[in-house]
């Protein structure tokens, strides 16, 4: 637990001189704030920006942040001091786990400022689950790339299906239907509702069976490859 | 304080260590020679319990390597050449989070900083670090720990003649506070300088060990004499009477520039035992 702050507290300390991360950390929240101050199209959904760039955020920043923090931290070979120091992988995984969803969820926070007050739980708590998915894949392929290299080559197709998934979806029915296995697409839907009443039952297992297939493949890779 | 009997270890086919038997007293500097390939980094990995290992049996601090708690780790301080920094954090940054995981206080961060002649950089990012001063940060980040045990990898290893003696000057140091130090290295009058005892590896078998003055003074038998001539030539000379009359001559004819009696120093008796260089051992078995 000791270690599993001390992770956090160096992350935090990186937070703006890590570039890469910072920018996927900053970018949705900063292109919400613009967007829906700035520009309003008439018929345009109410609130259309948040809720579209709330899902893209979800599958793009917690995934890319988890995946090039522990990969970076494999190439660098910190990660073997921090193991000889004798912080557990599981304190690592876990504050890494927790920094990248804190700082997501300051994110949401910003892009939450645009909705009525009273959306503003629910919306963050939808987030919340959606993040913790996220992260879990993203921690799974930062477990298995050895570098930063690969890291990337293997988030870049996850991101783009599951961050796109959700605006592609608007086009036309097929899409739609295909899109709908994926979590970021069913928290669309439920963001478009902002209320549990009225959603089918697929709804949440679909964003069940998401969650588990996160965290099963992140224990195969946790298993197979360990923290070296 | 390290204790290892009939130790063996190997990758794949290729067997490493084939059955070390080494035993390490508190207080002392221990140096672990072979040339590249040997297997040094590999005997510090098993000791250090980053490598399993297939028969024998390793103790630390009177424990095996697998029963090693948590606050036994805290005792023990590992530089590895494979050990990296956090880039983009500044040195005194890099060692607070390690001050946090082994809870000692700052004060101990600039302690060692100040140690390792890294004051002046403390805010500096470890990118922007040559390779002396990342060397040295490193060695900070162990020392401040104060560790009862020390392992330090080629310590020194491809560092300049300024910076070797000032970290030779921490270990000694470090030995002076009752730390007991192991450290690997290829080079032979490091070790000649810092070590109370040595050890040569080779082939997977320690093939020597003693403290490195008495293993020189076992090998003497090849004491000779080198002479520069004021030609350019270079002869060696047994170190006998006849040698003492070809020097006279030599001398009164005023062709001698310089004269040297070469006792056998570690590099020469590891060449004499192994039939090889320490660096180039690798390079020797493609040849
Ligand atoms: N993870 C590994 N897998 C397979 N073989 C390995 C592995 N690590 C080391 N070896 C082999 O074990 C042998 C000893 O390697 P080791 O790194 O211990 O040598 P060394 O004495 O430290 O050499 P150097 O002086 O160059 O650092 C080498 O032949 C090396 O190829
Ligand atoms: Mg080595």
């Amino acid at each position: 637990m000791h270690n599993t702050l001390v992770i956090i507290k160096k992350q935090l300390k990186d937070t703006l001189k890590n570039k890469t991360v910072l920018i996927q950390f900053l970018l949705f929240p900063m292109l919400t704030l613009i967007f829906e101050h700035a520009i309003s199209i008439p018929d345009m959904p109410e609130l259309f920006f948040t809720k579209l760039f709330s899902v893209m955020y979800m599958g793009m920043a917690p995934l890319t942040a988890a995946a090039a923090i522990i990969s970076e931290e494999k190439e660098k070979n910190t990660l073997r001091v921090l193991m000889m120091a004798n912080v557990k992988p599981w304190e690592y995984l876990s504050g890494v786990g927790i920094y990248v969803w804190m700082i997501c969820m300051a994110g949401a926070g910003v892009m939450s400022t645009s909705l009525p007050a009273s959306d503003i739980p629910f919306y963050l708590g939808v987030m919340a689950v959606g993040f913790l998915i996220s992260i879990a894949a993203g921690a799974c392929v930062g477990i298995f790339a050895p570098n930063q290299m690969v890291s990337t080559s293997m988030v870049m197709p996850v991101m783009l299906v599951l961050s796109f998934a959700p605006m592609l979806a608007m086009f036309n029915d097929k899409i739609e239907k295909a899109a709908g296995i994926f979590y970021t697409q069913q928290i669309r839907l439920l963001l478009n509702n902002m209320t549990f009443d009225g959603i089918k039952p697929e709804c949440f297992v679909t964003v069940a069976v998401n969650a588990a297939l996160a965290v099963i493949l992140f224990f195969a890779a946790f298993r197979k490859k360990g923290l070296e | 304080m390290i204790k290892a009997v009939k130790l063996c270890k190997r990758f794949a086919d290729k067997e490493v260590l084939s059955g070390i038997d080494l035993e390490i007293n508190p207080g002392m500097i221990f140096g672990l020679l072979g040339p590249s390939g040997a297997g040094k980094t590999t005997l510090i990995k098993i000791i250090t319990g980053q490598l399993v290992f297939e028969s024998g049996e390793v103790k630390v601090l009177g424990k095996n390597v697998s029963e090693l708690t948590g606050e036994d780790k805290k005792q023990i301080g590992i530089m590895m050449d494979n050990h990296g920094m956090y880039e983009r954090m500044s040195c005194i940054d890099n060692l607070k989070i390690f001050a946090d995981i082994y809870g000692v206080p700052y004060s101990k961060t600039v302690e060692a900083l100040n140690a390792v002649g890294l004051a002046g950089s403390a805010k500096k990012p470890a990118m922007k670090l040559s390779k002396g001063m990342r060397a040295r940060l490193q060695l900070a980040r162990v020392l401040m720990i104060s560790p009862k045990l020390l392992f330090l990898d080629e310590p020194t290893s491809g560092l300049d003649p300024v910076t070797m003696k000032y970290i030779h000057k921490l270990i000694l140091d470090q030995k002076a506070n009752g730390c007991t130090v192991f450290l690997t290295t290829h080079n032979m009058e490091e070790a000649a300088e810092l070590c109370d005892e040595v050890a040569l590896l080779n082939e997977g078998k320690i093939i020597e060990r003693a403290a490195p003055d008495k293993v020189c003074r076992k090998y003497n038998h090849r004491k000779r004499i080198k002479i520069h001539l004021t030609t350019g030539e270079d002869i060696e000379l047994e170190h006998d009477q006849k040698a003492g009359e070809s020097i006279m001559k030599l001398m009164s004819d005023g062709r001698i520039e310089t004269i040297h009696s070469s006792e056998p120093d570690l590099e020469t008796v590891f060449i004499e035992l192994t039939g090889r260089k320490l660096e180039n051992a690798e390079e020797a078995e493609y040849a």
